[in-house]
């Protein structure tokens, strides 16, 4: 291994590293405002200069500089100190130092290089330059002025993102950062803030909310879609004021998309706060929990198990659906389930509803197969990685399904299951593709496995995943992609109908026809409340949304920042949320809630703290005890008895019809709205005039 | 933004020969030659790139239209606003700082009552200050559509613009008549010619220098 000296002490290194990775593998700081590990190099901001031997007898960028054997680099020299305080004299010639009234005061890189690299004056007496702010959309704030065009925004949302919507205009002291007036059509687009090292692109709804240093950090999961995406909650007293993203290379990397960074405003809004009952003049009134629990016992005592259903909603945590399943067992119900859009996923084989290549593993991928599922919105981050992917290797893409801007190039190989079913036969080039690929894999999205030959689709795709060796020694390259955040953990404590149970489907038909009397709501929204309308409905969750408005009884609980819970992401890796904030009002963490409920109803469950719930959870699940851990499912035998002769021949269409709203939170959120109002009706009026 | 750009004729030929000079999959080289030549095509009318202009070279070289726009604005000599049929460009770098160029562009902004960046109301001159256009030796100087006119003081700059205004042809370079950047009265040094070399001239070779270059 080639070896350098960074301030005297010898450094072994990799070949191909920078002289500034060489120096932060050895522990030495460097200051850099332009450079990010995960953006391309741009070498613009000068701030990393280091004196180089042998060499030229200058400063040297060392972001840029690639190490070389034998070199020898100071860090801490004369040369090296004054270049940096030069540096930093020309970045604040121009800069406002208007920290007081600056959003990223107390969390700006500038800010603190300055006070560690920087003279304590400035020596500056012309006029500084102004910039007009520029209007980036409803989610990034602007003060241009305090720009320094390190252009990271430029690169992350060309490289990582994947649209071209900023760049850099005019040059020399005219420079600015333009989106062209207009918000940056891609999902990510806010991770631009957290890049941003001064505060030029600072968070809109988050304006002169706070300071950093009053909030109170939580480290926990995000469940706006099935990624688990790791997330930092800030909240001062009770309340969430913002959601940022937390380093975690095998999930998010360390980005988040918009609704995972935005929905929490719709923490505040619509909320469930009250206990409340259906009189008999059939309105709901505020009541209290004893009430509330009299009258759903009296109702249960008076029915038969049969004519009880339970659904789990889309953001429940585990030790709360298990503890409905618990419930319902002890009652002998046997109709639960915890997939309300139908998804036919077989609960009986772990590895047939996990994304087992693992997201992090998409990166190995040689050939990846789409199909019905829009990635961009179902799982941006997912996306992100197919299209790091693509930009780092020869990786072919083929997508069955809807044709959509997906950010990275495809093949298209057709919008309906003929085209799965010629893969799966071998008749489609692509099954050729498939089969020579080393790493392939195959994505099956919502739009796929949630339609009524679901069975039939997770048939064709376990065909072509034996067929083309998807299955390999340390490689599983059969994926579902679940949307929602608590479907796998539903899936594996068995949130699903038991012997001669109905499920989602069945429960509300059977509400509609009479045959289900009481259905037991646990935060489930995404269902057709107007089914509901004579059966006896327990609404239990956070927000007045679809499920609520069809209830006769609402227990409130809490959101996914209001208690600690496990939850399941697709790939199968068990993650803890822990609480930010309380659930307002009377809102009640929802396994306590249910614990209550048992007493009342009779049926006692056996655990008085969540300790002993978890542990519970424990024994009946073992593998969740493996916080964090990667996903490994063995494969074996699934939807047996459907056959690919079962696929109808509708085509794939995407189950998500508005990114920025897709559950009660986002639903509640002004600022998703505004998303929803500014970038997707803009998508569609760019449409309508390309086809008009 | 209803507007449509399109290359015509010669214009649309020589873009598609500056395109073919490229790789199919980096035709996006071609974009400062196809600004230009858009530009060009423009003449009578502002002699300036419009958006649908650059609209339609994004679509032509299959590349964002941000990054069209950030190669237009970095080169000054992209107008991206129209400009009068004489675009004077006075050079204030240094050299021509030194010279006189303020006094030049306080000239015109007497005469015709233009500023930087301004145009006048008959839509004749355009005055735009410009970086070094490389001929300090004659400073201060303009630069007019294609041509210099050089060592000028600001009643030649105004003789200058006034002829171009009544439609005449002014003499471009020396406004001093000189040819080029000679020095004014005959040459300075070198006045003797050349004369034997003695070895104890200061600056004579020591030795027969070795030739260090290809080949043997």
């Amino acid at each position: 291994m080639p070896t350098l000296k960074v301030n005297g002490e010898e450094v072994e290194f990799e070949k191909g590293m920078t002289v500034l990775q060489v120096c932060e593998s050895a522990g030495v700081e460097i200051p850099r405002f332009c450079y990010h590990e995960r953006l391309s190099i741009a070498g613009n901001c000068r701030m990393c200069l280091v004196e180089v031997k042998p060499g030229p007898p200058k400063p040297a960028a060392s972001c840029a500089l690639p190490a070389g054997d034998g070199m020898e680099v100071l860090t801490n020299s004369e040369m090296v100190t004054k270049a940096r305080n030069g540096v930093m004299e020309f970045l604040l010639i121009n800069h406002p130092l208007d920290c007081p009234i600056c959003d990223q005061g107390g969390e700006c890189d500038l800010q603190d290089q300055a006070m560690a690299y920087g003279y304590d004056g400035s020596r500056f007496e012309e006029n500084k330059r102004a910039v007009e702010d520029k209007y980036m959309g409803p989610l990034i704030n602007t003060i241009m002025t305090r720009c320094i065009h390190c252009t990271r925004c430029v690169r992350f949302s060309t490289e990582i993102a994947g649209v071209e919507d900023m760049g850099l205009l005019n040059r020399g002291e005219s420079a600015e950062i333009s989106s062209l007036e207009q918000a940056v059509a891609s999902e990510l687009s806010a991770n631009v803030i957290d890049l941003c090292p001064v505060g030029a692109l600072t968070s809109k709804p988050y304006q002169f909310n706070a300071r950093p240093w009053e909030l109170k950090k939580t480290e926990s999961i995000d469940v706006m879609d099935a990624v688990g995406s790791n997330i930092r909650v800030d909240a001062r007293g009770n309340e969430v004021l913002r959601v940022l993203p937390r380093l975690n290379e095998d999930v998010n990397e360390e980005w988040i998309s918009d609704k995972t960074r935005y929905a929490c405003d719709g923490l505040r809004k619509r909320r469930l706060d009250k206990v409340f009952v259906r009189g008999a003049d059939g309105k709901l009134a505020p009541s209290d929990w004893n009430t509330a629990f009299k009258t759903i016992a009296d109702k249960i005592a008076s029915l038969e198990p049969s004519e009880i259903g339970a659904i789990a909603g889309d953001q429940c945590d585990v030790e709360s659906m298990f503890a409905l399943k618990d419930l319902m067992g002890r009652l002998g119900v046997t109709s639960l389930d915890c997939r309300q859009d139908g998804a036919k996923l077989d609960p009986s084989v772990r590895s047939s509803y996990l994304f087992n290549t693992s997201i992090a593993g998409i990166e190995q991928a040689d050939a990846i197969l789409i199909v019905g599922a829009n990635p961009r919105w179902e799982a941006p981050l997912i996306n992100a990685r197919i299209r790091k992917a693509w930009l780092n290797s020869p990786v072919r893409i083929g997508v069955t399904g809807e044709k959509l801007d997906l950010t990275y190039s495809y093949d298209y190989l057709g919008a309906g299951p003929e085209t799965l079913k010629a893969v799966a036969d071998g008749s489609h080039s692509f099954a050729e593709t498939l089969k020579k690929a080393e790493r392939p894999m195959i994505i099956l999205g919502p739009g796929a496995v949630s339609r009524s030959d679901g069975a039939a689709v997770l048939a064709a795709g376990r065909a072509i995943a034996e067929a083309t060796g998807m299955i390999a020694d340390g490689w599983n390259g059969f994926n579902v992609l679940n949307t929602a955040a608590s479907r796998v953990g539903g899936l594996d404590i068995g949130f699903t109908p038991g012997e001669g149970g109905l499920d989602a489907a069945g429960i509300l038909d059977g509400a509609a026809s009479g045959a289900v009397k009481l259905v037991y709501l646990l935060a489930a929204d995404e269902i057709d409340a107007a089914k509901l309308k004579d059966a006896f409905v327990i609404y239990q969750g956070h927000h007045g949304d679809a499920g609520a408005h069809a209830a006769d009884v609402i227990l409130p609980g809490a959101a996914y920042t209001e208690k600690p819970g496990i939850y399941v992401n697709t790939e199968g890796r068990v993650q803890m949320a822990r609480r930010a904030a309380f659930p307002p009002g009377d809102g009640r963490e929802d396994w306590t809630i249910l614990r209550a409920l048992s007493d009342t109803v009779g049926q006692t469950l056996p655990y008085d703290n969540l300790g002993e719930l978890r542990r519970a959870v424990h024994t009946a699940c073992p593998h969740m005890t493996e916080i964090d851990a990667a996903p490994t499912a063995e494969w074996a035998p699934f939807a047996g008895d459907a056959s690919l002769s079962d696929l109808s021949d509708a085509p794939f269409a995407s189950t998500i019809e508005n990114f920025y709203q897709t559950d009660p939170i986002s639903r509640a959120s002004e600022t998703m709205a505004a998303c929803t109002e500014e970038i997707l009706s803009r998508a569609q009026a760019g449409r309508d005039a390309a086809h008009g | 933004m209803s507007e449509v750009f399109e290359f015509t004729g010669d214009f649309l030929k020589e873009a598609e020969r500056n395109i073919a000079k490229y790789p199919a999959d980096r035709k996006q080289s071609a974009v400062l030659a196809l600004l230009f030549l858009a530009q060009e095509q423009n003449h009578e009318d502002g002699h300036y790139v419009t958006q649908a202009a650059m609209r339609t070279i994004s679509e032509m070289l299959e590349m964002p239209y941000i990054r069209v726009m950030e190669v237009a604005t970095f080169f000054t000599m992209v107008n991206l606003k129209p400009v009068g049929k004489f675009h004077v460009q006075l050079c204030g770098t240094t050299p021509c700082m030194l010279r006189g160029a303020e006094a030049l562009m306080d000239a015109v902004k007497e005469k015709f009552g233009i500023g930087h960046g301004e145009t006048t109301e008959d839509k004749l001159f355009t005055l735009t200050e410009v970086e070094c256009l490389g001929a300090c030796s004659n400073a201060p100087m303009v630069q007019i559509n294609d041509d210099y006119f050089e060592d000028l003081t600001p009643e030649t700059l105004i003789s200058v613009m006034e002829t171009l205004k009544g439609g005449g042809d002014p003499t471009i370079g020396s406004q001093m008549g000189r040819a080029s950047s000679e020095p004014f009265g005959g040459p300075m040094t070198l006045t003797t010619g050349p004369g034997a070399q003695t070895a104890d001239a200061p600056n004579a070779p020591k030795e027969t220098p070795v030739y260090i270059g290809p080949g043997e």
